[in-house]
Formats: structure tokens, C-alpha cells, sequence
């Protein structure tokens, strides 16, 4: 009586390890394709090798040491991070308080508004780039580094505010209500009860921000001024000439730079919030 | 300038008030003494008053020309179905919804056009509204600190109003690892640590468990009590109007239908929609048949008659809605002026009391509320029911009551 059931079970106990089997496979692969690249970007920058390819002839840190006497490197390194800073700055204002403002007031033309401000990122980069290329030409400007700050942040201003207003609608307007009916102004029930509470997103929208900046190709390369080069732009120009294992070492450079400054800024802030939350308790006790 | 509480004012201020003579202008500091002396000190002008007022959004109108005086360390409760208003007036005082017309008046002054933050005014919400990332004690200090209150009395008054609302030693704990009714509690206190001038209660206890809504009806009265303070009240639950207040509001579909003391509005329901929301009771419609001085012969349309004391002679053949309430018929109808018989078509075991629904023909229910001494009726069973001709409401045939 017991025999049927138990070997169906076995069966399907095998069927269940071959799809476990199975879905470890795809996971792995995909895993191994997301990250094989930039696996072997830092590998080989670490490569003695004068080709920049595989095979490993050794460890050297050679092309590290080459790149940091790379002034045109380290130009296009400052220049990309200093325009990735004042973007996700800037872009952060102004992202936020409009969030701010389509959430929570209502004026005509705000379905207009919240539109407009996130087709920047709606619309392709290159055509975007040219757009502003054309405009500037239109009017007879020069390419400056104004223009290409401004131009980073038309392209990180869309990501913050969806980032910013998604998080403002889930702060329920009591909040804001019950700060005002307590004696604050609009101003302090801004700065006290709704920014914290938007923390998250600011941060977020602030590292985005940066990102974006700090990776821009293609846009950049329209809009940079003659003989600015920024870390993407640098990369393309030396590509250009060879595939030296220069670029390797410097791909590194960027890799740490994008996914290492998000990472430092999560700590800061849970350290942050934990420091203040210590203060606060403090205060009380006194 | 905020019109706010004098700073410094807790327990030891609170004693120098009674003795010395009071400075024109400021507030009552006698928020934590006993009794509601504030209430005796200043009778002059109601603490919040309504003239004529409208609010509308585009083209609805949510409020249509409201006014009520508010006496000082009163407990007023506007009471209505949602949608009546209710709600809204309340945002009006507190500035957060904008009039279309008439006045508001806070302790005689005008505050139409006073921003909300300087209005001086308690509010609690429905969904407690505690900042989630601030600690007890900086919620309930929130107020204080924007009233201009020296630090050192902040951290005295906070716990003092943490020890009214009976959860002292809370002030390091966040809003989320309190109960819902801690939270309320919380929020009670933040609302009248600072003083103010009119304490606000949106639907408060309706976020509740039942058993937690019944123990913080009676702490929120006694506080109110205590403080002396004017609470205005927001509900659409009648048990709690009932139970809570010296006036009852009656809101409908914008406006006033009834104001006054909680028996009055039980016992003498000015309209039809007051009988009906408040404890639902029985309207019988029928025709005036015979008049004799203060008692009349009324025909039920259901073919009953019944006898009615009217408080003024009535004309035979009009039209008259005899509203009886459910605990003022009783099932022993022999000693009873009024009889009618029908048949049990359901009955709720409630304990200590009973309900019936009663069919009396005509397609008629009549509810009855008894206790139960005996046995339990059950469905299907005839039986006889009476009222006291006393005992009951005449309304008209526009739904008015006769007076």
C-alpha cells in the first residue's frame, strides 16, 4: 500500500533537486556574466603584463603607479569627481523641493510640470546632448563647464524627484498638520518633521545623482569644452590609441569611486543616525 | 507675536495665579489645577464662536451657514454620518481647511485669516499623528518648544503631562513601540502640554479596539475635566457623544439639526434625522384621529391606534410621526395605555438586556430594547408591546417636532 506513494515521493524529491540543480545553474551564470567584466577589469590592472589582456605574467602595481603620474588622468579624475559633487548637490535641491511641491500643493499646470521634469530622462542621452548643443550654438554661447554642470544636472534632477516624491507620498500630510496646529512654521515643520522623515530619499537621490554624473559619456562628450576631458571621456580618448593596461587599472579606479562612494555614504548615515538618536538621549537625561 | 501661554507657567505659577490678580490678556495658567477654576476666573466671551460661516470647495458646499457659541471649559461634540461637515468645521478652527464666508472667533478674536501655527490650538488626530522619528519626550516637548517655553520648565511639563495621561517614564520610548492607545495617549498630552486655547479631537478613538476606546473615552473627559480646557469633539459614533459631553451638535449634510445637552438631544429630537442617527429609534407614521386637549388618538398606518401626549392640541386628520425609543417600549403591556401586538421576526441575546425586532403588520418593524427579566422571547412568538403615551416624540409631516 505504502510502496506507490513513498516512490512518487521519491520522484518528486528528485524532480525538486534537478529544478534546485537547475536554478543554481542560471543564478551562477547570470552571476559570472554580471560580474566576469568587472572581475577581470580589476584583475588585470593588477597584471604585469604589457598587453592589457589575459595571460597573467605576474603581480605588479605598475600601471597604478604609471596612472597616478598620468596628469591628464588626474585632471580628467578631479574634473569628473568636483562636476559629480556640485550635480548631486544641486541636483538634490532643486529634485527635492519639487517633489515637495508637486506631492503636496496644488497649482495649475502640475500634471504639466511633474511631466516635463522627468522627460529629460525619458528622452535618449545623445539626442538630449545634441539638443543642448544645438540650443547653445543658437545662441552664440561657448562650451564652458557651466554648461556642462548644468547639463548633468538636467540629467539627474528627474531621478530625484521620482526617487523624492515617491518617498513624500507615503508621509501622511498629519505629520505636517500636526506640526503647524503645535506652533511651528511651514519652514521649521519642513525642516524638522518632513525632511527627516525624507532622509532616505535625499541620501539616495543624492548618490544617484553623483553617479549618473560621474559615468556620463555620451552626453558629456557633446557638451564639454575644448580640452576638458572627464574620467568616461579620458577612458574613450585613450581607448582611442591602445587597449593599455593603464585603462584596466583606471576602470578600477572608477568601479571603487561608483560603488564605493554610495557604500561610505549608506555607513555614514546609519552611524549618523544611531550618533544622533545617542545625543538625543543624552539631552534628555541631563 | 503668538498669543501664546505665558512661559513658566506649571504648578507653583499655577498657585500664584489664584492668589494674584490676573494681567489682562493672559491666558488662564490654570491648566494642571484641579477643577476647571479657569472656567470661573473667565466667563466673558465664548471660547470659540462661529458666525454665519461657509466653507466650500468649488462648487459643493460643505458647510452652509453654521454658527455655535462654545462656552469656555465646555465639552461640545459635533456629531454626524460622514460627510456632514463635522470634520471639516473642525479643520476650520484649526486653520487647516480655509472659510468662504462668515467669522471665527477665538476667545474674541478673529482667526479667519491667522495662519495656522499661530492660532494657539491642541489637535489630535484620528492616526495619532506622533512624529515617527522623534522620541516621546521631543513630541510632546514639540509645542513647548515652538510656544517659547524656557528648557528647563520644557522638561517639567512634559512630565507632568506624561503623568496625566498615566504613562510616565515613557520619554525615551519611539512612537512605534507604543500601543495604538499609549500613541493616543501621547498625543493627547502633546496636544495640551503647551496651553492651548481650544483642544481639538478629530475622531480619536475610532483607530481603537473596542475595550481601549471605551477606557480612553473616560480618561480623555476626565483630563478635559481636570484641565478645564475647551474640547471640541468630532465623532460619528453616538455612544461616545453621548457619553462624553455637555453639549451634543447634531451635523447633516452641512448644517445644524440640533444642539444641546446629550438628554435633551436623546430625549426631545428636534428632526426626524436625529430620532433616526441617534439610537435609531421607532418612527411610526400615522394620522391625528381624534384630539382631546393634550392627548391625542393617532391611526398608525399599519392600522393600530395608539394614544399620544402632545405638548400642544393637535387638528384631527393631520399627518404625525410618533417616534418611541426602543427601551421605552416594554413587552409587559398590560398595565400600558398603548398596546400592539406583532409577532418576534428576530431577537438579539445581548447579557443583560434583549432586542427585538417586531413585525406589527404593514410591512412595520418596531425595535425594542428591554432588560430581561424571564425568559427570552424568541423569533416567531407573538407577543404584545406597550408604551407610555408620554413617552413619546411627535414630529410633523416636514419632519419637525411639535413644540
Amino acid at each position: 500500500m505504502m510502496k506507490p506513494r513513498q516512490m512518487k515521493a521519491g520522484r518528486r524529491n528528485k524532480e525538486g533537486r534537478w529544478a534546485w540543480r537547475l536554478t543554481g545553474f542560471v543564478t551562477l551564470c547570470v552571476y559570472v556574466f554580471m560580474f566576469a567584466p568587472i572581475m577581470a577589469t580589476v584583475i588585470l590592472s593588477f597584471n604585469a603584463s604589457m598587453f592589457g589582456g589575459f595571460p597573467i605574467t605576474g603581480f605588479s602595481l605598475q600601471w597604478y603607479g604609471k596612472l597616478m603620474a598620468n596628469e591628464a588622468v588626474l585632471a580628467a579624475f578631479r574634473t569628473s569627481l568636483w562636476i559629480a559633487l556640485v550635480t548631486a548637490i544641486a541636483a538634490t535641491a532643486i529634485g527635492v523641493v519639487t517633489a515637495f511641491a508637486i506631492v503636496r500643493f496644488e497649482f495649475p499646470g502640475k500634471q504639466t510640470l511633474s511631466t516635463l521634469v522627468i522627460l529629460p530622462a525619458l528622452v535618449p542621452e545623445t539626442i538630449l546632448g545634441v539638443g543642448l548643443l544645438v540650443l547653445i550654438k543658437a545662441v552664440d554661447q561657448p562650451r564652458t563647464l557651466l554648461l556642462l554642470v548644468l547639463g548633468h544636472i538636467l540629467l539627474a534632477v528627474p531621478y530625484v524627484v521620482l526617487i523624492a516624491q515617491a518617498r513624500m507620498v507615503g508621509i501622511r500630510r498629519v505629520y505636517e498638520e500636526a506640526a503647524l496646529s503645535l506652533g511651528a512654521s511651514r519652514f521649521s515643520s519642513f525642516r524638522e518633521i518632513t525632511l527627516p522623515l525624507l532622509v532616505p530619499a535625499v541620501v539616495a537621490g543624492a548618490m544617484l545623482a553623483f553617479t549618473i554624473s560621474f559615468d556620463n559619456t555620451s552626453a558629456s562628450l557633446f557638451w564639454r569644452p575644448a580640452g576638458v576631458e572627464t574620467m568616461p571621456t579620458q577612458i574613450l580618448s585613450m581607448l582611442k590609441i591602445s587597449i593599455s593596461p593603464e585603462i584596466n587599472a583606471l576602470g578600477t579606479v572608477m568601479i571603487l569611486v561608483t560603488v564605493g562612494i554610495p557604500l561610505l555614504g549608506g555607513l555614514i548615515m546609519q552611524s549618523l543616525t544611531k550618533l544622533s538618536r545617542r545625543g538625543e538621549t543624552r539631552e534628555e537625561v541631563q | 507675536m503668538t498669543p501664546g501661554p505665558s512661559s513658566g507657567t506649571g504648578f507653583q505659577k499655577v498657585l500664584d495665579n489664584m492668589t494674584a490678580p490676573k494681567l489682562p490678556g493672559q491666558q488662564s495658567g490654570a491648566l494642571f489645577s484641579s477643577a476647571g477654576s479657569s472656567a470661573v476666573l473667565e466667563k466673558s466671551s465664548p471660547a470659540v464662536e462661529f458666525r454665519n460661516i461657509e466653507i466650500a470647495y468649488g462648487k459643493f458646499v460643505a458647510v452652509r451657514d453654521f454658527s455655535l457659541s462654545i462656552q469656555k471649559g465646555s465639552f461640545v461634540t459635533l456629531l454626524g454620518p460622514s460627510g456632514c461637515g463635522k470634520t471639516t468645521i473642525l479643520r476650520s478652527i484649526a486653520g487647516l481647511v480655509d472659510i468662504s464666508g462668515g467669522q471665527i472667533m477665538i476667545d474674541g478674536r478673529r482667526v479667519d485669516d491667522v495662519p495656522i501655527y499661530k492660532r494657539n490650538i491642541g489637535l489630535v488626530f484620528q492616526s495619532y499623528a506622533l512624529f515617527p522619528h522623534k522620541s516621546v519626550f521631543d513630541n510632546v516637548a514639540f509645542g513647548l518648544k515652538y510656544h517659547n517655553v524656557p528648557k528647563s520648565d520644557i522638561e517639567r511639563k512634559v512630565g507632568k503631562a506624561l503623568e496625566m495621561v498615566r504613562l510616565p517614564g515613557s520619554e525615551k520610548k519611539l512612537p512605534s513601540q507604543l500601543s495604538g492607545g499609549q500613541q493616543q495617549r501621547i498625543a493627547l498630552a502633546r496636544a495640551i502640554v503647551f496651553e492651548p486655547q481650544v483642544l481639538l479631537l478629530d475622531e480619536p478613538l475610532s483607530a481603537l479596539d473596542a475595550n481601549m476606546r471605551e477606557e480612553m473615552r473616560v480618561e480623555i473627559k476626565k483630563i478635559q475635566k481636570e484641565t478645564g480646557i475647551t474640547a471640541i469633539f468630532v465623532t460619528h459614533d453616538q455612544e461616545e457623544a453621548l457619553s462624553m459631553s455637555d453639549r451634543i451638535v447634531v451635523m447633516n449634510a452641512g448644517a445644524m439639526e440640533q444642539i444641546g445637552a446629550p438628554e435633551e438631544v436623546y430625549e426631545m429630537p428636534a428632526t426626524a434625522f436625529v430620532a433616526d442617527f441617534l439610537g435609531k429609534a421607532n418612527m411610526l407614521a400615522g394620522t391625528v384621529s381624534k384630539s382631546d386637549g393634550p392627548t391625542a388618538t393617532v391611526t398608525l398606518a399599519a392600522g393600530q391606534t395608539v394614544k399620544v401626549v402632545s405638548p400642544k392640541p393637535l387638528s384631527p386628520g393631520a399627518p404625525v410621526t410618533v417616534v418611541v425609543r426602543p427601551e421605552k417600549l416594554s413587552l409587559e403591556s398590560g398595565a400600558m395605555a398603548n398596546r400592539l401586538t406583532g409577532r418576534v421576526a428576530s431577537t438579539s441575546y445581548l447579557g443583560g438586556s434583549a432586542t427585538y425586532e417586531i413585525d406589527i403588520g404593514g410591512k412595520r418593524t418596531v425595535r425594542v430594547n428591554t432588560q430581561i427579566n424571564g425568559r427570552v422571547v424568541r423569533e416567531g412568538g407573538a407577543i404584545n408591546i406597550g408604551f407610555d403615551p408620554a413617552g413619546c416624540v411627535l414630529l410633523d409631516e416636514k419632519g419637525i417636532r411639535i413644540s
